[in-house]
């Protein structure tokens, strides 16, 4: 080339260089905000924190938790909620952070399985005495060994506003049939008796995994969940024709509704019950939550009663490519304290602290009542997109069940739509 | 043509065909392999040939909903929104009373990106806040109802593509030799016939360029769905299920290879329908 150099041969430099860098920028999907959050001294070394908290409260509570350990310095990357589930493949292929935020069971073994998680057996030889038999059990991989460090949890259950149901003189319903009769009662006097919505695609499936565990039991929920079940089977299908017959008291047009139009309809007394996690309290005005109150799904088949809910629990994890173990260890068992997730709870009435030995006394009247809901219960499920493969969660269940939403009546044809898609997924 | 020329356009054309090859060419090439296998992303690659192109036909409800929305988008810009924005501009072109104010009515949706005009169209349609259900009194749900939510999708999108035709048109309009249409109107031709034998043969450069956008349009509508209800549940599109299986916690990066692979075969129809077109023209 000339010894002079030409606007031209600029531009083919920068087009030569520049490709690369467009190409590495591509590289990296999970944009990252960072919020250091650093205590005391420094040369302790770091301990990073991948975490899914983006909104305001959960944020917080992460941020005041994290204060109160000492030993290492803590760094926070905050990524956006859906962002950060939708590319945890990459992320933890790619350079995970030390510790992760995450969910327990299935969804939390898919990655242990697949060698993306370090185990964490010490860590739970240490703080195992503070968890109940089923905490111990949603943080165990498929191999027996500990991957994930519970740390909150809320309980689904059907919510109602007591001051309505005080002047209409409704009382919980033990069975079915007791249901199917309040909400006739509901509907004769002007109520939408169920509260529904299913445009974001997940609140159904609170629907069907209560309907499934009350009718065929925790255990054929759990085996349905991992593809060990057929789709086919008639005790699925009893499960829809349950659901169909509910279907009458249920808020109509619901896969144009999201959850939290749903949730201020409850607020609002223009329905009269509605299921789903405790996180329905953030739609009611703060002065209104007092008047919230829930109960279990009834009873459908007395061989399982009501021993089973879902109570999806939130944790932490370390990754496979953690820099600083030891440190990330010492922050799990942090975590595991008590008195951190009492300081979560404390800030988001929305959650209860997944430890036994935790402080309840501070708890609002709602999360007492959740904490006794979930001690009664036998069985613990971790709600369907969390207990099955997350493949299977997203591209098969989401659409079927807005399927069935939409037309109730095609429930052999989706059976068999949905079995020939399980086999295809749980097989490759 | 010296040493130096020969060398700059070696360099200049090689590197934009090496760019060429390795940015597109070589994820399409790739993504066509890989829909050949069940590759998730993370374990060993296994091929198993054409069993995704099965499974996605055979046992894969939303696929066969995609490809007609993908159509019916195609049709509805096409033939619907297309020729209204080509109207308006007619129109417009006409100098009524407030051309102006009608012309930047027209045209304000266009600076708004799809995926406002989907978070416009809750607002519009939502069957329990939403403006049209209040105004009419209806209880419709007409983004929830599957059959339904497509064409109000539609009606939306167009809403935006119309504006965007029309100011091409108008453009290409205003270009028109005036002497033309008089001298069509001094020979006796009627409105009409002056505007279809007449002026529309003058707009040809523009129509290529309008078919062309609208086909682009109809292919990549991802975000307005997406905006709306993620492309689901009636609003499934090609591209939505490519992000839903590939991008998503699923990855199922065989499976939705095959689905962009469709979506590949279905473009290269148009943009090779559109190219021997045009290379055909000059002879």
């Amino acid at each position: 080339m000339s010894p002079h150099v030409t606007r031209r041969d600029l531009l083919l430099g920068a087009a030569a260089f520049g490709v690369p860098a467009i190409l590495a920028g591509c590289s990296n999907p999970a944009t990252r905000t960072t919020a250091p959050t650093s205590t005391a001294a420094a040369g302790r070394g770091v301990v990073t924190i991948g975490s899914n908290a983006s909104d305001e409260i959960p944020k917080k509570s992460l941020d005041e938790v994290t204060k109160a350990f000492t030993s290492h310095d803590v760094k926070i990357n905050t990524v956006d909620h859906n962002t950060f589930q939708e590319n945890i493949n990459r992320y933890l292929r790619g350079t995970p952070d030390d510790v992760f935020t995450w969910f327990a069971g299935y969804r939390m073994q898919f990655f242990a399985a697949q060698g993306l998680a370090t185990d964490i057996s010490d860590v739970w030889t240490e703080i195992g005495g503070d968890y109940t038999d089923a905490f111990k059990a949603a943080s165990t991989g498929a191999d027996g060994k500990q991957y994930f460090v519970p740390f909150t949890y809320y309980p689904w259950a059907v919510f109602y506003r007591k001051s309505l149901w005080q002047e209409k003189g409704y009382t919980p319903p033990a069975t079915l049939d007791d249901l199917v009769a309040l909400a006739k009662k509901m509907k004769a006097d002007g109520l939408v008796p169920i509260a529904f919505a299913d445009k974001d695609g997940w609140p159904a499936m609170g629907t069907f995994d209560i309907l499934n565990m009350r009718i065929n039991g925790y255990d054929f929920h759990i085996n349905l969940m991992a593809g060990q079940e057929a789709w086919t089977d008639p005790k699925v299908k009893q499960v829809f024709d349950t659901w169909r017959g509910l279907m009458d008291y249920h808020q109509p047009a619901a896969l144009g509704r999201t959850w939290q139009e749903a949730g201020q309809s409850l607020a609002q007394k223009k329905t009269g019950m509605y299921l789903l996690g405790m996180f329905v309290a953030q739609q009611f005005p703060e002065a209104d939550r007092g008047d919230i109150d829930f109960f279990t799904f009834p009873e459908v088949n007395p061989q399982f009663g009501t021993d089973s809910i879902d109570a999806p629990i939130d944790g932490y994890m370390i990754s496979s490519k953690a820099k600083n173990v030891e440190g990330a260890k010492q922050l799990l068992k942090h975590l595991g304290q008590a008195s951190s997730q009492n300081i979560a709870t404390k800030l988001d009435p929305g959650t209860l602290a997944a430890s036994s030995k935790a402080d309840t006394s501070g708890y609002s009247d709602l999360q007492k009542r959740g904490a006794e809901l979930v001690s009664q219960a036998k069985h613990i499920a971790q709600f369907l997109d969390r207990d099955t493969r997350p493949d299977f969660a997203s591209t098969v269940m989401i659409p079927s069940l807005q399927r069935f939403v939409g037309k109730p009546n095609d429930i052999d044809g989706l059976l068999k739509d949905i079995e020939k898609q399980k086999v295809n997924i749980f097989t490759s | 043509m010296t040493i130096r020329d020969r060398l700059l356009i070696f360099v200049g054309l090689g590197l934009a065909i090496a760019a060429d090859l390795f940015l597109i060419w070589g994820p399409t090439l790739a993504s066509v392999g890989l829909s050949t296998t069940d590759w998730d992303g993370i374990s060993a690659i296994n091929v198993v040939g054409a069993e995704n192109y099965h499974d996605l036909a055979a046992e894969y409800p939303p696929f066969w909903s995609a490809v007609t929305n993908n159509l019916l988008w195609l049709a509805f810009l096409g033939l619907v929104a297309t020729p209204l924005g080509l109207l308006f501009a007619v129109l417009l072109d006409r100098r009524l009373r407030f051309s102006r104010v009608y012309q930047s009515a027209l045209y304000t949706p266009v600076v708004l990106s799809l995926a406002v005009v989907g978070f416009i169209a809750q607002l519009v349609y939502s069957s329990d806040y939403g403006v049209l259900n209040a105004v009419t009194g209806l209880t419709t749900d007409w983004l929830g109802d599957p059959s339904l939510n497509i064409w109000v999708v539609m009606v939306a999108a167009a809403w935006r593509h119309i504006g965007y035709v029309m100011i091409i048109y108008l453009a290409g309009l205003k270009a028109v030799d005036p002497s033309l249409k008089e001298a069509a109107a001094i020979d006796g031709a009627n409105e009409a016939q002056a505007f279809f034998r007449v002026v529309f043969p003058t707009l040809r450069p523009i129509n290529v360029i309008v078919l062309v956008i609208t086909v682009i349009e109809a292919l990549r509508a991802f975000d307005i769905v997406y905006a709306i209800n993620k492309g689901r549940n009636g609003l499934e599109l090609l591209s939505v299920l490519v992000t839903e299986n590939i991008v998503g916690e699923a990855s199922r990066i065989g499976f939705g290879s095959a689905i962009a692979t469709v979506l590949l075969v279905i473009s290269l129809g148009f943009i090779v329908t559109y190219l021997t077109q045009l290379f055909r023209e000059p002879r």
